[in-house]
């Protein structure tokens, strides 16, 4: 019952936030609500602007999420609703949409984004291994980001390369092959570049 | 869930008139094309196992545990996704289904609570049926591995709760509020072995969820339970009954344990509602046992004076030598009664017999004269009849609809739903009203047009697009000459067509863009099938009798009456408005609409009631009040309608009430008349007696007793031995012979009996000897009164303006979760959602005042002002106010005008000019002079009490 009564209005929003795949089980089934910091001016901006592009699509909220985490590394809490209002969706068609995928943030991410391959391929040829050696070298398991912001690690599964496994993805760029050396290697080189 | 003592078929019934021949192990049955094998069989008294279908939505196909085996098909295919074919031979149990069905409950059991014995389900969930039915002894998986089994539940709703431990994610809850309730509130987040359902980013009390109970009833699991029956249990017996809140009429089964309600639960077979239901019928019944019913008779002389208990038989007396003294000393025209669209057919009948018979006059009236009077006189002059023409299903067929002044989603919303299910579908939707109300945009539907008029422009509007049809000749020419009487429609298509009611010219009264207009107009004109719903936005103005007439012309002039998918649909306010004008509630009007200048029509009741009717009409409501000021009308019987807070101008009304020398009040509630009362009858609530009420498509449905009436009689044995009291014996000794006796005397309900309500369920009057089973659709072939006559409908601006002192209008209405002046739902969960009135204004004028959200704002017009708080709304327009009238304390009607519509006399509540400014104070003189007044009659009450220890 939006908007009637005063009591409702200006109740605190809790975003649920999706939790990675392959957290231990109790942290799945304990999404602990965080309370999602407000996005900012230039943020509502960025997902205003991603609306007006592209709600005039058929299907137009998967590109309009697309949109806005290319603009903003991640949806804020703010664009259900705003995407919702758009569409002519309810909120909840949204939530649903945005918690299916996997690939949508609801934070922001580290600097660099590290997705880690963990399908079976992968797996038979070390990339357990390698999240492990991630989490304890750089400071992110898988799903988590470095408390210096520098390096979020994700899963994923199956980058198409499994001959080439274990596989990563840096930043959007495709890596087989990948050691822990070679890992340190392309992070430090993507770190270098921040400086 | 549902109950599973009522058979569930699994998924609906499909709409076809062809059949085909199936055999379910063995058996042979023919069902409607496009049936389901699952369907099929149920109906054939084969229970196939199954979670994730029931027969209010449709097939889904993801449980698994439903497979049966085909003759002559590979595998075995869901039975609610598989329809029949001809010949088709369908095997529900064989070894191999067994295994199946097992693996797939071990699997839902690993990953469930094996809480049954303290879970509030037990004895009622379908999950632990299954478990039964497919005979679960093991889980091969053991119950450590990953599970959903920790989880907090979600307890914000006020009637449900929502534990995602028990949940088996079968999507009936999701499935049910989009495809029934239309909310899309609900979603399962996440995927995979994480899905779970959510309100969306929320808990369910923030979220879009209307707590309609859809979801819960849908839940077969205790996953969406009630919090009435985890705190009382499992219902042991049910009895149908009819809900008392909105037109809409929906049936119930109210689900009991002995005497006390656990539970209402929406009726499958209802024909109004089809088993969806609304927070307030579905939840929030609580009123009627709430502490603060009226629990015996009580009486004093004066208002200043503390209550007295009494015996009934000393009310009685006492009440009655009031009034016999008053009509000694004042005449016999200075008493008068008013009936209550909230009481049965049976009782409002009562009522308008005692006044007519034990009174001697014809001083009766009903709340329909503040809502749907002009409904009655502008349908009856048109059409011929004093009602609306379509049943809620008429709606299914229907391509285009109009809705002016009426907001389905708010006040009718299991009507709101069917509405919607129809627009997705792809039916044309104008809107015409001065809010952005949520029809004009809600998830997944749009209105095509939004007429966004101003207050008190409908005729100008509706004029406009009848120019609109006529002058590009999109007219019914057919259907007019066969139909209509010529004379009449060759004056109004000159009248209409006339420039004056172009759009372009109405444009500068009704702010709506004249090429808006026009496309509306086309969009209907075309549409094979176009209904028109209205509501009080119509109704409540200076031309509200106007307004029915623009409407019927408007039907007429696009051959939109005579067959499902068209009509003129009024949605009936309260739950018996319809059937409290049909019994004979108005001054002017015997049952069944006769006029009581008709002495053939009087000789019929004289006969029936052995007294003498008076041939001149009596008094109005209105009327009344200004008599009771100038001091020629002394003594008022009114049964469960609210006057002091419900009727216009509140100062009027209260120093009408303070100038009876008797007031008798029969309420459930001390409400605001009754501060004013003389003599308290307690009323009894629609869960302690036996009637009907008749909904706003003429259903006529039984209202069943559950419990024995509180304060030990039901309304109608009240106004019995009150008229005994007055020396008008009735002889009654149940509501069946009081119908059998409006039966007798009403043309349009000869056919109607207890017996025949008890075999049908509900009938749509006309019931008689031409339409035995009752009329879903009226004037098939021709118009009640013969041809249907085209009324002028000049638009005259309201009397009532904006000026430099009052530059806004203010109009009114109400919203969901509270009902009418909220005697009931305040006494419910309901308040959680809207626990005061607040002021919705616009951005602009919020601006120009500085007035902020939340900020208390006075609100004045020349009648009075009163102080709520702000909620800045750009559903509003520019100058348009608006606020509901669920709080007494508000005051919204202390603002209202006397304007009143030119023939019936239905106040203009719609319309008033005002001013809102920014206050410090949260209270204005009236409302702290409210206060004090009902502090000091709380303190009477109660001091009855005391007296009686």
């Amino acid at each position: 019952m939006p908007g009637n009564a005063l009591g409702v209005v200006g109740k605190g929003v809790f975003l649920l936030q999706p939790t990675p795949r392959n957290s231990a089980p109790e942290e799945r089934m304990h999404p602990r609500p965080t309370a999602a910091a407000a996005a900012t001016p230039e943020q509502l901006a960025a997902i205003d602007a991603a609306i007006a592009r592209l709600q005039s699509l058929p299907g137009a909220c998967l590109p309009i999420l697309h949109a806005i985490q290319a603009a903003l590394g991640f949806v804020p809490a703010e664009a259900t609703a705003r995407i919702a209002a758009a569409l002519n969706l309810s909120r909840a068609d949204v939530h649903g949409v945005l918690t299916y995928y996997h690939d949508f943030r609801s934070a922001p991410p580290g600097r660099h984004v590290l997705k880690v391959c963990r399908a079976e391929a992968c797996q038979a040829v070390g990339s357990d291994a390698l999240a492990a050696h991630v989490a304890a070298r750089h400071g992110a398991a898988v799903g988590a980001t470095s408390a210096d912001g520098a390096l979020t690690v994700e899963a994923i599964y199956c980058l198409g390369n499994c001959a080439l496994g274990p596989s990563v993805q840096l930043d959007g760029r495709l890596c087989g092959r990948v050691d822990a050396a070679r890992l340190d290697a392309l992070l430090a080189a993507a770190k270098g570049a921040d400086a | 869930m549902y109950s599973n003592k009522v058979l569930d078929l699994g998924t609906p019934a499909p709409r076809s008139t062809s059949t085909v021949t199936v055999h379910i192990d063995g058996k042979p049955i023919d069902v409607p094309a496009g049936t389901s094998v699952m369907r099929a069989a149920m109906e054939a008294g084969v229970k196939i196992p199954k979670l994730c279908a029931t027969d209010s939505l449709d097939a889904f196909g993801s449980c698994r545990l439903c497979l049966v085996e085909v003759d002559g098909r590979k595998g075995t295919p869901a039975s609610c996704t598989t329809p029949c074919e001809p010949g088709m031979k369908v095997k529900t149990q064989s070894e191999q289904l067994r295994k199946l069905r097992r693996g797939v409950m071990e699997l839902y059991i690993s990953d469930h609570p094996l809480d049954c014995l303290t879970c509030p389900a037990n004895g009622n969930c379908e999950l632990q049926d299954m478990a039964g039915a497919v005979g679960l002894r093991e889980v091969r998986y053991g119950y450590e591995g990953e599970n959903h089994l920790v989880g907090q539940k979600d307890t914000s709703n006020p009637y449900f709760t929502f534990d995602a431990t028990k949940c088996i994610v079968c999507s009936r809850c999701v499935r049910a509020c989009d495809e029934i309730q239309g909310t899309f509130a609900l979603t399962v987040q996440g995927r995979g072995f994480d899905s779970k359902i959510t309100a969306g980013p929320t808990d369910f009390l923030s979220s879009e969820c209307v707590s309609c109970g859809a979801c819960v009833q849908a839940c077969p699991t205790a996953t969406l339970m009630e919090k009435s029956i985890a705190d009382a249990g499992q219902p042991d017996r049910a009895v149908t009954t009819t809900c008392a809140y909105c037109g809409v009429g929906c049936s119930f089964r109210a689900e009991l344990q002995g005497n006390e309600v656990v539970r209402m639960v929406p009726d499958k077979d209802g024909k109004a509602n089809h088993g969806h239901s609304c927070v307030k019928g579905r939840f929030a019944w609580g009123y009627a046992t709430h502490p603060d019913r009226v629990k015996a008779p009580m009486i004093r002389d004066r208002i200043s004076d503390p209550w007295r208990e009494v015996s009934w038989e000393e009310a009685f007396a006492f009440a009655a030598n009031k009034v016999k003294g008053i009509q000694q000393r004042y005449g016999a025209g200075a008493v008068g009664g008013i009936t209550s669209s909230r009481c049965t057919n049976e009782e409002t009948y009562l009522v308008q017999k005692l006044v007519r018979g034990g009174f001697g006059n014809n001083n009766v009236d009903t709340c329909a004269r503040v809502c749907h009077s002009p409904t009655g006189y502008g349908l009856k002059s048109t059409l011929g009849e004093s009602a609306g023409t379509q049943d809620f299903d008429s709606v299914e067929h229907t391509d285009c609809i109009i809705v002016i002044g009426a907001n389905p989603t708010d006040g009718h919303p299991v009507f709101g739903s069917r509405m919607k299910q129809r627009l997705r579908e792809g039916c044309g939707l104008i809107v015409i009203d001065p809010r952005r109300i949520d029809l004009v945009k809600t998830p997944h539907v749009r209105a095509d047009h939004h007429l966004q008029l101003r207050p008190g422009t409908n005729v100008a509007v509706m004029n406009s697009l009848a120019h609109v049809i006529v002058t590009e000749g999109l007219e019914a020419k057919g259907y007019i000459a066969e139909r209509c009487e010529q004379d009449a429609y060759d004056k109004w298509k000159a009248f209409i067509s006339d420039q004056k009611n172009s759009p372009e010219t109405l444009e500068e009264h009704t702010g709506v863009p004249a090429a808006e207009i026009r496309a509306a107009a086309r969009l209907f004109a075309k549409a094979p099938n176009g209904a028109i719903y209205y509501g009080l936005g119509v109704t409540e103005h200076a031309q509200g009798s106007t307004g029915v007439m623009t409407i019927a012309n408007l039907a007429m002039l696009t051959g939109n009456i005579g067959r499902p998918g068209v009509g003129v649909n009024p949605l009936r306010g309260q739950n018996n408005v319809q059937g409290s004008c049909d019994m004979g509630s108005f001054p002017h009007e015997l049952p069944g609409y006769r006029h009581v200048g008709d002495p053939s029509v009087r000789a019929l009741f004289e006969a029936e009631w052995g007294v003498k009717i008076q041939p001149e009409p009596g008094l109005r409501i209105p009327n009344m009040f200004d008599a009771a000021i100038d001091g020629s009308f002394k003594a008022l019987y009114v049964q469960g309608e609210d006057i002091a807070q419900s009727d216009p101008d509140t100062q009027h009304v209260q120093k009408a009430l303070e100038s009876l020398e008797c007031l008798i009040v029969q309420d459930i509630f001390l409400n605001e008349t009754a501060k004013y009362a003389h003599v308290i009858f307690p009323g009894s609530s629609f869960l302690e007696k036996d009637g009907t009420f008749t909904n706003a498509e003429r259903r006529i449905s039984m209202v069943r007793k559950v419990m024995p009436p509180l304060a030990g009689l039901a309304d109608w044995e009240v106004t019995v031995r009150f008229a005994e009291a007055l020396g008008f014996p009735m002889h009654y000794r149940h509501p069946r012979e009081i119908m059998a006796e409006i039966a007798r005397l009403t043309p349009t309900f000869t056919g109607v009996s207890y017996e025949k309500l008890d075999r049908l369920g509900s009938i749509q009057w006309p019931c008689n000897d031409a339409a035995p089973d009752g009329t879903p659709y009226m004037h098939e072939k021709e118009f009640v009164r013969g041809k249907g006559r085209f009324f002028l409908t000049e638009f005259l601006p309201t009397p009532e303006r904006t000026s430099k002192r009052f530059p806004l209008l203010l109009t009114t209405g109400r919203i969901l979760s509270q009902y009418n002046v909220g005697a009931q739902t305040r006494r419910t969960g309901n308040k959680i959602w809207h626990d005061a009135d607040v002021l919705d204004i616009h951005p602009v004028d919020a601006e120009a005042r500085g007035i902020r959200h939340g900020d208390h704002v006075s609100l004045q017009s020349r009648k009075g002002d009163t102080t709520l708080r702000a909620v800045v709304s750009d559903r509003m327009q520019p100058g348009v106010v608006y606020t509901t009238f669920h709080h007494p304390e508000s005051g919204a009607n202390v603002v209202t005008t006397d304007n009143s519509d030119w023939a019936t006399n239905c106040p203009e509540y719609k319309v008033t000019a005002v001013q809102v400014t920014r206050v410090a104070v949260d209270k204005s003189d009236w409302q702290r002079r409210f206060d004090e007044f009902a502090q000091q009659q709380e303190q009477l009450a109660e001091r009855a009490q005391e007296v009686k220890k």
